[in-house]
Parts: C-alpha cells; structure tokens; sequence
C-alpha cells in the first residue's frame, strides 16, 4: 500500500459505537483487514466527504519564536482540551510542549511549541510495519488508530519525540479524535478541524492569547500568508540536516 | 554414546523439567496479559523509554537464534562432521528461540490482540515487516532442514537446505541489527557498524547458549563429552567472543571520532551510571575478559565445566550488552536542537530514567521458558542428541 495515499474515509460512518466495536474482537480486525479505509477521521466536513484530500495543498505552520512568551502554554493547553490529554508524567501523552532552549554558544534563548513536524519524508511513516503511519496528500501524517498495533517503532524513528504511546486506559474522549490504549498518537495538526475550513487549535489559542507565534496555512499556495512569509524570511527547519522537508517551520531561532 | 542412551531420559525428570518449564511459561503469559490489561503503565517504559527489557530478551534470543543456526551451517555448508552430528539439535534451538523471542516481542505491543493486522497489512518499505518475513522464512526453511536431517528419503536435501539456512540467517540477523540502524536521528544507532556486529554478536550467543544446551543434555544421560569436540567448540567461542569484543571497540571509536559523539559516548563509557556500569563490569568484565581467559586457560580451557561457566558468563554478558544498547540508547536524549540546551516538559535534553518492572521481567524470562520448554520435548520425542561415531570421523577432521 502506498504510503501517501489519502486514506480519510467516504465517511459514511459517523457511529461510534459501531468505532467501539471495531476495537474489540477478532471479527472486526478481519474486517478491517479488508476495509483499511475506515479511519479515525470520519468527520470530513470542510471538503465533499467524497473528495480525497488533495496534494495540490501543503498544509503547514509557521512558528516565529520571537513572538511565543516564555511561560506561555496557551497553545498546549488548548491542543490538551482538544485533543483530550492532559499530565506531563513520563506515561502521558505530549502531542504538542513548550521547548526553551538556550544557544550555548551566546547565551540567547528562545521558547517555543514543538510537535510533529509534518514531514514530507516521514520516518515514522518508512518504518511503520503496518502502513498505520500514513501522509495524507495534503501533507498531513497521521496514525490510523485501527491499524497501530503498538510497536513503537515510529517513536524510536522520530527526530523530533513528537510521538506519544497512550500507556493506560482512557476516559472522556473527544469524538471527533479517537484515541485508545495501547497505540500512538501524535499531532493530527487538528484534522477534524482543518477538514471543516478551520485551523489547529493551538494556533487560534495564540492568537486569542494575542501572541500570535503561529501561523497556520497551505505552503503550496503561493499566494497564502504562510508561504509569502517563507519564501522573504530566514525560517528554519528543525534537523533540517536529516532533509525531512518538514511541514512546521521556525522563525527567529 | 548410542542413541538409546539418549532416549532413557528418566521419565519422571522429564516431567517435572516440563512442568516447571510450562509454569515460567505460565507466569509469562500471565505477566503479559497483567500488562496488556492495564497498559503500559503498569511497566517501566514510558514516552522517552519506549522499548524496554522485553526488547532485551526478545532482541537476545532472535540474535541469538539466528547464530546458534552456526553449528549446522559449519557442518552442512562447510561439511565439518563433528558440527553436523549437532546440526539437528543447533536447527532445533534455531527455532525454539525464535519462537520464544517473536512470542515475547508480540505480546509486549500495545495491541497483541491486532496480530492478524500485522500479518495482513504490510509497508514494504519498513524493515520492520521485512523482519516478519524474514522470521517467518526462517521458521520454514529451518523446519525444512529439520526435515532433510532426519528422514533418510530426504537426506540428499539436507546440504542445500542447509545452504538455504546459512544465507536465510545471515539476512535475518542483518534484518534486525538493521531496525537499529534506521534510527538515524539516534546517536546510539546512527553507526552502519551495527549491522554486522549484530552478526558477530549472534555468533557468540548462539554459539554460548548451543554449549550450555548441549552441556546439560550431556550431564541429563551421564555422558561426557570427547576432549577434542569440547576444545574446538571453545576455541571456535573464544574467537567470536574476540570478534565482538574487535566491534566493541570500533563502534566506539568511530564514535569518538566524529565530535558530535562525544556526549553520547561520554554517557555510555563514563557517567551512565547504569549502563556505565553495565557495560564494563556486565558486558567488558562478565561478557568477554573473564570467559576469554578461562576459554584460552590452557586446563580450564578444557575442562567442560568451566567451558559451560564460560558460556554462562557469555550470555549474561550479552543481556547486558543489548540494554546498553537498546535502553542506554534510548536513556540518551535526542539532540532536536544540536548545539542548544533544551529543557520542557517532556523530558528534552534530560537523561531518561528507566526501572523496568516485574511483569516485563517475568513476560521475557516466559519467553526463554517457551525456548526451553520446545527444546526438552522436541529432545525428547525426536533424536536431536548429538551422535557422534568416531569410527566415520577421520582423525584430520577432528583437528583445526
Ligand atoms: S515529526 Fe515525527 S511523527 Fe511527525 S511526521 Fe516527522 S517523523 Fe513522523
Ligand atoms: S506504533 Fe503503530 S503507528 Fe507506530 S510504527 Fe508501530 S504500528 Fe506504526
């Protein structure tokens, strides 16, 4: 199977309990042995449900850390209610943190969010044995969380630890983001949401916050806010040594 | 030493060395379910340590599985005939450990119940789903030679199945040095010596557990054996314990080497605590210098039951080794912003704590139970004792 092919659903399904039973049971993983097209996200909304993901978009973020407050955590908190995560233990998931980081050469520091980068060559989507790791086309990698059997490995092949494995049972989930036990899960740079015509959650909590570090939009629109900015500014792409082309780029760090 | 020896195991010994090894099995299958139940948290792995000590065991006994497959390629491939008296019991161990080690691996994912996804849904690219395969050939190409050894119809199979074998293992064990290797942005993984010193490493297992196995069915039928086959065993150990030892240090001197490194080795070689620790005094001290000298003493070199010490020193030396390299690895923090200090919430930039927890042990030691338990019967209910007929062994063939 194709790694970026768009695998979001012709969404007919919208029942949960019937996502409920998909995750118990052996007859339900022989379905879904025949129909991987069923995902998590089963609310496309913003686009046709019959119409694909298209690559003719790259969805992508701009981070200016010059503009993102030390102590601020406005985005990671809005990510959690999102979401619905919530602790900093080491079992906890962590699908967006506040980094400082501190240039040991001049002593400056910058703060700033990090989660997945949206890579455009995904490590954790090379080495996911079952193909649940996947980048839609417009750019957007995602876990399907039917497939995921919990192997890990994409958390070891991440440079970026923007991987959480869900280490105990859930409660009070938010229908639009399914998450269970047993899998991993990282940023879906709010699927549900852009699906609809509406950006991350994160970035509208900085901008409600008045910061405004985060810049969301399509990166293959040359006429878009996001790709005007990259294309005048210095902005910077995490390990951009590895040549990942990462979907998240940083501004003044 | 006849056949019929052999199969006197003492019935009620058998039994209750079944018994006691179904029980481990037991415990393990319990361990995993405890763990499956109540999620990961009930381990010591957590979003940093991803992989924990059932890694260890799996990774061991996979590598090891692949390497005790040795002493049948030296004697099928390379027709040495005191190798191939032991080539049925070395494919037998093949498979047993195999067994143990895919069956710990699978039940420490997060959703073992998803195992006909992971045989059903397959990315080519990942190396991870070559292992699948691979492991799985393995099982059939093994069982094949099993087959050519033991039923005369066959038996002229038995040197291509056995060359079949040989290529099969040595893809396997490269296959799973490789899932390390795919970890670039690992500092501990990034080497492309890891590899082949997987594969020296597996020698060295395989070659140490086929010693204590073989040791403990001598001593079960009150049989010593032969002088001349207990010295080239132990020199054939010795050298792959040497060529490890020879990787050891390449691996870190090539990472001493490039300056980025240094933090890293830094870690492992001086203020790891842990798996400082484990890697001199585990790994250096238990694992090689010790078993080295007494394999190269010239009287406790032959005597068998320092060889087997030897061995068991050999094993326990590689557990350590495999959690310096999975765990010290990962306990490591990733450098995201090289040349900066990182701080946050999840742990960046900060060593990561790893205390591995009962159940994880109890899952690993389960499946070194379900290796065991597959040897005993399979030793028991078909002829994989090693026989050796001096009368058909041409002097020359039992020195070098
Ligand atoms: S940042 Fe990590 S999780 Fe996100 S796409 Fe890249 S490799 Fe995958
Ligand atoms: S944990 Fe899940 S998503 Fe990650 S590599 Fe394994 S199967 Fe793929």
């Amino acid at each position: 199977m194709s790694n970026n092919v768009d695998k979001t659903p012709d969404s007919k399904s919208h029942d949960s309990s019937r996502r409920q039973f998909i995750g118990y049971g052996a007859a339900a993983m022989a379905g879904l042995a025949i129909a991987p097209g069923i995902t998590l996200f089963d609310l496309a909304h913003g686009r046709a449900p019959e119409e694909a993901a298209s690559s003719k978009v790259r969805w992508g973020m701009l981070i200016d850390s010059g503009k993102c407050a030390t102590g601020c955590n406005d985005c990671v908190s809005a990510c959690g209610k999102e979401n619905g995560f919530s602790g900093s233990r080491e079992t906890d998931s962590q699908w967006i943190r506040k980094v400082e980081i501190k240039d040991l050469r001049n002593g400056q520091s910058h703060s700033l969010p990090m989660m997945c980068q949206h890579c455009e060559h995904p490590p954790c989507v090379d080495v996911c044995p079952t193909g649940a790791s996947f980048k839609r086309a417009d750019g957007i990698v995602l876990v399907d969380r039917h497939i995921c059997i919990g192997c890990r490995y994409c958390m070891m092949a991440c440079p970026y630890k923007a991987r959480s494995f869900v280490h105990e049972e859930l409660q009070d989930q938010n229908p639009d983001v399914p998450r269970g036990k047993g899998c991993v899960e990282a940023c879906t740079l709010c699927v549900h949401r852009v699906d609809r015509g509406g950006q991350p959650a994160c970035a509208d909590a900085c901008s409600a916050a008045g910061h405004n570090a985060i810049l969301f939009g399509d990166l293959n629109d040359p006429n878009s806010e996001i790709s005007k900015r990259v294309a005048t500014l210095a902005t910077t792409q995490v390990r951009g040594d590895l040549g990942l082309n990462v979907g998240v780029r940083y501004q003044g760090i | 030493m006849n056949i019929d020896a052999f199969r006197k195991i003492e019935e009620r010994a058998f039994y209750a060395l079944a018994a006691l090894l179904g029980l481990v099995v037991l415990i393990g299958l319990g361990a995993a379910h405890y763990m499956e139940t109540h999620g990961h948290v009930v381990t010591g792995m957590t979003n940093q340590i991803v992989w924990g000590l059932p890694h260890v065991f799996a990774v061991f006994m996979i590598v090891a599985a692949s390497g005790v497959l040795n002493v049948a390629s030296i004697g099928s491939v390379f027709g040495k005939p005191v190798y191939k008296a032991r080539a049925p019991l070395s494919a037998l161990l093949a498979i047993a450990l195999l067994a143990g080690g895919l069956t710990v691996l699978m039940l420490d994912l997060g959703r073992p119940d998803r195992l006909i996804v992971a045989m059903t849904h397959f990315n080519f690219k990942s190396i991870f789903a070559l292992n699948v395969i691979l492991y799985t050939g393995f099982f059939a190409i093994v069982a094949a030679y099993i087959w050519t050894m033991m039923d005369r119809k066959v038996k002229g199979f038995s040197k291509y199945a056995g060359f079949s074998a040989f290529i099969w293992r040595l893809a396997l064990t490269t296959a799973t040095g490789s899932i390390f290797g795919f970890l670039v942005a690992r500092q501990a993984y990034s080497s492309a010596i890891l590899a082949p010193m997987f594969i020296i490493m597996s020698f060295s297992y395989g070659l140490a557990v086929f010693i204590v196995v073989q040791s403990f069915m001598y001593a079960w039928n009150g049989l010593t054996l032969d002088e001349a086959i207990l010295r080239r065993m132990k020199n054939l150990l010795a050298t792959f314990v040497g060529a490890v030892f020879y990787f050891t240090i390449v691996y870190h001197m090539t990472n001493l080497y490039f300056a980025k490194q240094w933090d890293f080795e830094r870690f492992i070689l001086l203020d790891g605590g842990i798996f400082t620790t484990l890697f001199w005094v585990g790994q250096i001290a238990i694992g090689t210098l010790i078993p080295l000298a007494m394999l190269l003493h010239p009287t406790l070199g032959i005597n068998s039951k320092s060889v087997l010490f030897s061995a068991l020193l050999i094993i326990l030396g590689g557990f350590a080794q495999l959690y310096v390299i999975i765990i010290g690895g990962q306990a490591f923090p990733l450098s995201i912003f090289p040349g900066m200090q990182e701080t946050s919430t999840f742990f960046d930039g900060a060593i990561h704590h790893y205390n591995p927890s009962l159940p994880e042990f109890l899952l690993g030691l389960g499946g070194i139970g379900i290796a065991l338990l597959i040897t005993t019967i399979a030793v028991r209910i078909l002829h994989f004792v090693p026989q050796d007929d001096f009368h058909h062994v041409s002097k020359d063939a039992l020195t070098d």
